[in-house]
C-alpha cells in the first residue's frame, strides 16, 4: 500500500489527497433540501449541520449521519451553513429524511425565519388556543386545540 | 322570389356573423384570464417543485417496491372540474381506462369532475371517491391534506398505487405522468429499510400519510399549470378559427349584398328598357 501511495505521489500531486486516510471530519458534506409547499429554503445545498426538533427527540444531523426518518415537532430548525453562518427557521410540522448517500430532505408544512416571528402575536395565539381547549366539546376539537397549544408554545419559545 | 331569397340569406349571414364575433370576444377574454392564471400557477409551481421532488426521494433511495398482494390497485387521477382546456382531462381518462381494462381490481379516486364524467359510462363501479370544487382557485397544501385525510379515513387498501397527473413542461406542452404510491406494508418491506435507523410503525404511518398529502399537493400544482397553459392555447386557437370564420362570412356577406343590389338594378333597368321599347 505504501509503495503504491508513494508511486502515485510521484506521478501527480493531485492523487495525494485521495490517498489520505479519511476520518469523519473529512466526510463529504451533506446536501440539504429544505422546502415547504410554497417556498424553497434550501435546494440541494451543501451544509455542515442541521438541528431538527422531532417527536423522537431533537437531534443534530451531521454528514454521514445514520439514515433515518423522523416526524417534525413544532419548533426551531437550525441550519449551520458551510461558510459558518447559522440560520434559524420555525417549522410547524413535517418530515425529515436522511438517506444513505447523506442527502437530507426536510419537508415542512410551514417554515418561517425565526426573526419574522412576533412574540406578542404568538402569546395571543397561545391564550386563544388555551381558551379553545377549555371550551372544546368533542375529541376532535380537543385534539385540534391541543395541537394549537403545542404550536403556539413552541412559537413563544422560539421568539425568546 | 330570387330577390327575397337574397335578403333572407343576407339576414342569416349577418346573424351568424354577429354570433361568431361574440364567440371570438369570449374566447379572447378566456385566453387572457388563463394567461394570468397560468403565470401565477407557474410561479407557485416553481416554488413547489423542490418540495414535491424532495417528497419522492425517500421512496427512490430506500428502493421501495409495490407490495406483493391481491388488494388491487389505487389510482388517484388528478384533473379538475372545468373544461375547454384541450387534451388535459382526456389524456388522463384514457390512461385510467386502459389501466382498469388491464387490471379490473382497481379503485379510482378522481380529483375533479371531468375524469369522473369520462369514466362514468363504463367504469362507474371503480370510482371510489370524487373530489369536487377543484380548479377554481389555486391549490394550497390544506386542500391536498384534506384529500389525503379522506383517502386515509375511507380505509381504501391497495397493493399498488399511483398518482396520475399532467406534468408541466412548457407553455405549449405537458406530459401525462405517474408518481408511484406505496402502502405502509410496501414501505415496511422495502429492501433498504433496515438501513434506516430507529423506525417504528408509528413513524412509518405518519411519514406515509404526510407523504401522500405532499405528493398530492405537488401533482395538483403541476396539473393546474398544465391545465391553464393548455386552456390558453386552446382558446387562442379558437379565437384564430373564429377569426377565419369571420373573414369568410364577411366575404360571403359582401358578395351576397352586392348580388342583391345588382339584381335590383337589373330588374329596374330591364323594366325601364321594356317600357322604352313599348314606347
Amino acid at each position: 500500500m505504501a509503495l503504491t501511495r508513494s508511486a502515485l505521489r510521484l506521478f501527480s500531486g493531485r492523487f495525494t489527497q485521495a490517498c489520505q486516510v479519511r476520518g469523519y471530519a473529512d466526510a463529504p458534506s451533506m446536501s440539504l433540501t429544505f422546502a415547504a409547499p410554497s417556498q424553497v429554503l434550501y435546494n440541494n445545498i451543501s451544509v455542515k449541520q442541521i438541528d431538527v426538533p422531532s417527536f423522537s427527540g431533537s437531534f443534530g444531523i451531521l454528514p454521514a449521519h445514520v439514515p433515518t426518518l423522523a416526524v417534525l415537532k413544532p419548533g426551531v430548525v437550525t441550519v449551520f451553513e458551510n461558510d459558518g453562518s447559522t440560520k434559524k427557521f420555525f417549522v410547524s410540522s413535517g418530515t425529515v429524511t436522511i438517506n444513505e448517500d447523506s442527502t437530507v430532505q426536510l419537508l415542512a408544512e410551514e417554515a418561517v425565519p425565526v426573526d419574522t416571528l412576533d412574540i406578542s402575536a404568538a402569546k395571543e395565539l397561545l391564550a386563544q388556543s388555551q381558551s379553545q381547549l377549555a371550551s372544546a366539546s368533542s375529541e376532535v376539537a380537543k385534539a385540534e386545540a391541543e395541537i394549537s397549544i403545542e404550536v403556539s408554545e413552541a412559537l413563544v419559545k422560539a421568539c425568546e | 322570389s330570387q330577390q327575397v331569397r337574397g335578403m333572407a340569406t343576407l339576414k342569416m349571414i349577418s346573424i351568424r356573423l354577429k354570433s361568431v364575433k361574440n364567440i371570438q370576444k369570449i374566447t379572447q377574454s378566456m385566453k387572457m384570464v388563463s394567461a394570468a392564471k397560468y403565470t401565477k400557477a407557474e410561479r407557485e409551481l416553481k416554488l413547489a417543485r423542490p418540495y414535491g421532488i424532495g417528497a419522492q426521494e425517500f421512496y427512490k433511495k430506500a428502493e421501495v417496491k409495490d407490495e406483493e398482494g391481491e388488494k388491487g390497485q389505487l389510482i388517484i387521477a388528478v384533473s379538475s372540474d372545468r373544461g375547454l382546456c384541450g387534451a388535459v382531462h382526456s389524456s388522463i381518462g384514457r390512461i385510467v381506462k386502459t389501466d382498469i381494462a388491464a387490471n379490473p381490481n382497481t379503485k379510482v379516486v378522481t380529483v375533479g369532475d371531468k375524469v369522473r364524467n369520462i369514466l362514468q359510462r363504463l367504469y362507474a363501479k371503480n370510482i371510489a371517491m370524487v373530489v369536487t370544487e377543484v380548479g377554481r382557485k389555486p391549490a394550497v397544501f390544506g386542500d391536498a391534506a384534506l384529500v389525503a385525510q379522506s383517502i386515509i379515513n375511507s380505509g381504501i387498501e391497495f397493493s399498488k398505487g399511483k398518482i396520475l397527473f399532467n406534468a408541466f413542461r412548457t407553455v405549449v406542452s405537458f406530459r401525462t405522468t405517474e408518481m408511484p404510491l406505496y402502502s405502509q406494508n410496501a414501505v415496511a418491506n422495502a429492501s433498504k429499510l433496515p438501513v434506516y435507523d430507529s423506525l417504528d410503525s408509528d413513524v412509518i404511518q405518519s411519514y406515509t400519510e404526510f407523504s401522500l398529502a405532499s405528493l398530492l399537493f405537488y401533482s395538483m400544482k403541476e396539473n393546474a399549470t398544465s391545465e391553464q397553459s393548455s386552456r390558453m392555447t386552446a382558446m387562442d386557437n379558437a379565437s384564430k378559427n373564429a377569426g377565419e370564420m369571420i373573414d369568410k362570412l364577411t366575404m360571403t356577406f359582401n358578395r351576397t349584398r352586392q348580388a342583391v343590389i345588382t339584381r335590383e338594378l337589373i330588374e329596374i333597368i330591364s323594366g325601364a328598357a321594356a317600357l322604352e321599347t313599348k314606347n
